[in-house]
């Protein structure tokens, strides 16, 4: 039993879709079964199963599928009126404002808008989205057109929070693989979605309760040794890039560890 | 401009810098005319707290006069000409935190909040010079700085009060004063504090202003403890105790003390097994912090007191007692100072001529005496408890 276990995990660390579902499901229920009964056999034995099945039940419950990397569900708190925020969400055009991949976006029409970011190189991607649903001060919702570079869904949400708390958004992004030749450009693009987006937000907050994005880029500072030179030329927008986040989060680690 | 750049660890450096730029619209240029080296800096010589860079400016502590007002900024609240003091801690005023007057919690000041969540789970404010996990902000031992959100956080001086006076409402006097409140005194209390620092001597007048009976001071330097029985402590040289937890017992009828100050924080010094044990963990970085105070005050406080922690600690500590907390049914409050909750009141202490901040000064230099400033403070050498850097000394100009 623990042996089958053990595969459907690893299984699942490789699979992908609705099978991870499937196999997360089987290493918790069979790591579950598999501390059950060694908890019923009271000997060394029992409790070696027993602890045995309850890591492979804790793996199986807090393992991460893959299909998770391709979309993004994530909520904030921002102090304005669901009118605020709606009103400024709304305007695609100001989308780009507190959105760090995008370059511009372009209004076609009262439904339609073209997107474009910036890949790697400064390489542009573009799609076209079209708005599929939307409530005032409540939804939006939104797709990407055939014939984009990527495919990419989107809906937001405002509720007004209680007690004044202001409104909660709730934003999700789905990126859907597609075949064509700019398939490593949205594999970039959607890699570091989860951080990007929740970082979008995080800018948007910013923009409306105070009117402006916190930086410190181009500030003065002294000499930079040759590495910190290096990774700021390198990446020049270094704290607000997900690469570089990692690179930072390493250095914090590595120093605290 | 000149400033005080950190070039690694227990290196500091005067260098030549470009002067600082207006970069949004709520921001300030104010041109610094005292700035101070605080303890907390020395946790960063010492090199103890990570994402610190080469050619960071250093320093927190600053007032001077603002030279220059980004466009988002009403002239009401803040114009060229200003005499401002400028809290440590940066806060945009708008967001859940600040409306709530927890102004070193602001969600938004901190640019590089995703390091600091790593460690901490969420951010605190950004900070001016300390460490790029709190912001990357350029400090203020230098000429000129720019201030953030400079219609929230700088207050507005009289003329006619000297610097030494006014410039330790940038954080120490408040921040002695926050341990003081966060201790919950009642009246006839008696409260300890770990560490007899600026901090520390800021929290012992402060506890007797909030209706302390009495208050025991802990530290080991003999002119530390002397401006503490300035202040009206009582104290104790713990290199001259075995225990103090049980010296603090046998001082206060074996009750403890009600409440509890560690303002010491992360680079507690002690003797003893556990003292070394804690040494070698913290340089071997397998622990971020030596939290030997707050140990000591977890178990000495009595049943049911309160242990107030302004003293700093940055990441993962060891052995703390919390067996001794739960079932002594302790209340802990701590936390970077809202500032702007004190700084006005605090100010009109000093204008009313009720209370004088300025007797924790020792050392009043030129900005380019800095780096050996910063040994010496942390040597305690010289009966160094607080150095003012005066930018514009004779000596000090720019080149």
């Amino acid at each position: 039993m623990v042996r089958t276990a053990s595969i459907q995990l690893g299984d699942a660390a490789r699979g992908n879709g609705q099978s991870v579902v499937a196999q997360r499901w089987g290493a918790l229920i069979g790591g579950s079964a598999v501390v059950l009964y060694g908890l019923t056999r009271r000997s060394t034995l029992g409790v070696v199963l027993a602890a045995a099945g309850g890591t492979i039940a804790y793996l199986g419950a807090t393992q991460k599928s893959r299909h998770s990397q391709s979309s993004t569900r994530t909520s904030l708190l921002i102090n304005c009126t669901p009118e605020q925020a709606y009103r400024f969400w709304r305007d695609f055009e100001n989308l780009p404002r507190f959105m760090n991949r995008l370059e511009s976006v372009t209004v076609l029409d009262d439904r339609r808008s073209r997107w474009v970011a910036l890949g790697p190189l400064n390489r542009r991607i573009k799609w076209d989205t079209e708005i599929t649903g939307e409530r005032e001060n409540e939804y939006i919702s939104w797709r990407s057109l055939p014939g984009s570079d990527i495919q990419v869904d989107g809906s937001v949400e405002f509720r007004e929070a209680p007690a004044n708390r202001g409104t909660l958004i709730s934003a999700y992004l789905e990126f859907r693989p597609s075949q064509d030749t700019a398939s490593t450009l949205a594999k970039f693009l959607s890699k570091g979605a989860n951080f990007a987006i929740r970082q979008d937000l995080r800018r948007l907050e910013a923009l409306l309760e105070t009117g402006e994005i916190p930086t410190t880029e181009g500030q003065t500072h002294g000499r930079r040794d040759f590495v910190t030179g290096v990774m700021r030329v390198v990446d020049p927008t270094r704290p607000i890039r997900p690469e570089s986040n990692l690179s930072e989060v390493f250095q914090a680690r590595k120093e605290i560890a | 401009m000149k400033a005080v750049c950190y070039m690694g660890v227990e290196k500091m450096s005067v260098e030549n810098v470009p002067d600082p730029k207006i970069l949004n619209p709520r921001d300030a240029i104010v041109r610094i005319t005292s700035t101070c080296i605080c303890g907390s800096d020395l946790h960063l010589y010492n090199g103890f707290i990570p994402t610190m860079e080469q050619g960071d400016i250093m320093g927190h502590e600053f007032m001077g006069e603002v030279v220059e007002v980004g466009a988002g900024i009403n002239r009401d609240k803040l114009k060229v000409g200003d005499r401002v003091v400028v809290p440590f801690t940066i806060a945009c005023g708008n967001c859940f935190f600040c409306k709530r007057q927890l102004w070193s919690c602001c969600n938004n000041s901190n640019p590089n909040y995703w390091i600091a969540e790593e460690m901490m789970g969420y951010s605190p404010s950004g900070l001016f010079g300390y460490t790029h996990m709190l912001g990357g902000y350029a400090g203020g031992q230098a000429q000129y700085a720019r201030v953030p959100y400079a219609d929230v956080g700088p207050l507005k001086l009289p003329e006619g009060i000297p610097d030494e006076k006014l410039v330790f409402l940038s954080d120490i006097y408040p921040t002695g004063y926050f341990g003081a409140v966060n201790a919950d005194i009642e009246e006839g209390d008696t409260v300890a504090v770990w560490g007899c620092g600026p901090v520390a001597q800021f929290a012992i007048r402060s506890a007797f202003m909030l209706g302390a009976e009495r208050v025991i001071a802990i530290d080991r330097f003999e002119y530390r403890l002397q401006m503490a029985r300035d202040g009206g402590a009582e104290t104790i040289n713990y290199e001259e105790v075995d225990d103090v937890v049980q010296t603090l017992k046998d001082m206060t009828g074996n009750i403890g003390p009600d409440r509890c100050i560690d303002a010491v924080g992360m680079e507690a010094h002690d003797h003893g097994l556990m003292y070394m044990v804690d040494r070698a963990k913290q340089m071997a970085r397998i622990e971020t912090d030596r939290p030997i105070a707050l140990r000591q005050a977890i178990q000495a406080c009595r049943k049911g007191g309160t242990v107030s922690v302004p003293g700093v600690y940055a990441g993962f500590d060891d052995k703390i007692p919390l067996g001794s907390f739960m079932n002594k049914a302790l209340a802990m409050k701590t936390g970077q100072t809202h500032m702007m909750r004190f700084m006005k009141p605090l100010l009109d202490k000093v204008e009313s001529g009720e209370f004088d901040p300025s007797f924790v000064m020792s050392h009043r230099v030129p900005i380019d005496e800095a780096p050996q400033m910063y040994k010496t403070f942390r040597d305690k050498k010289d009966n160094c408890t607080k150095v003012v850097l005066d930018p514009w000394a004779d000596g000090a100009r720019a080149a």
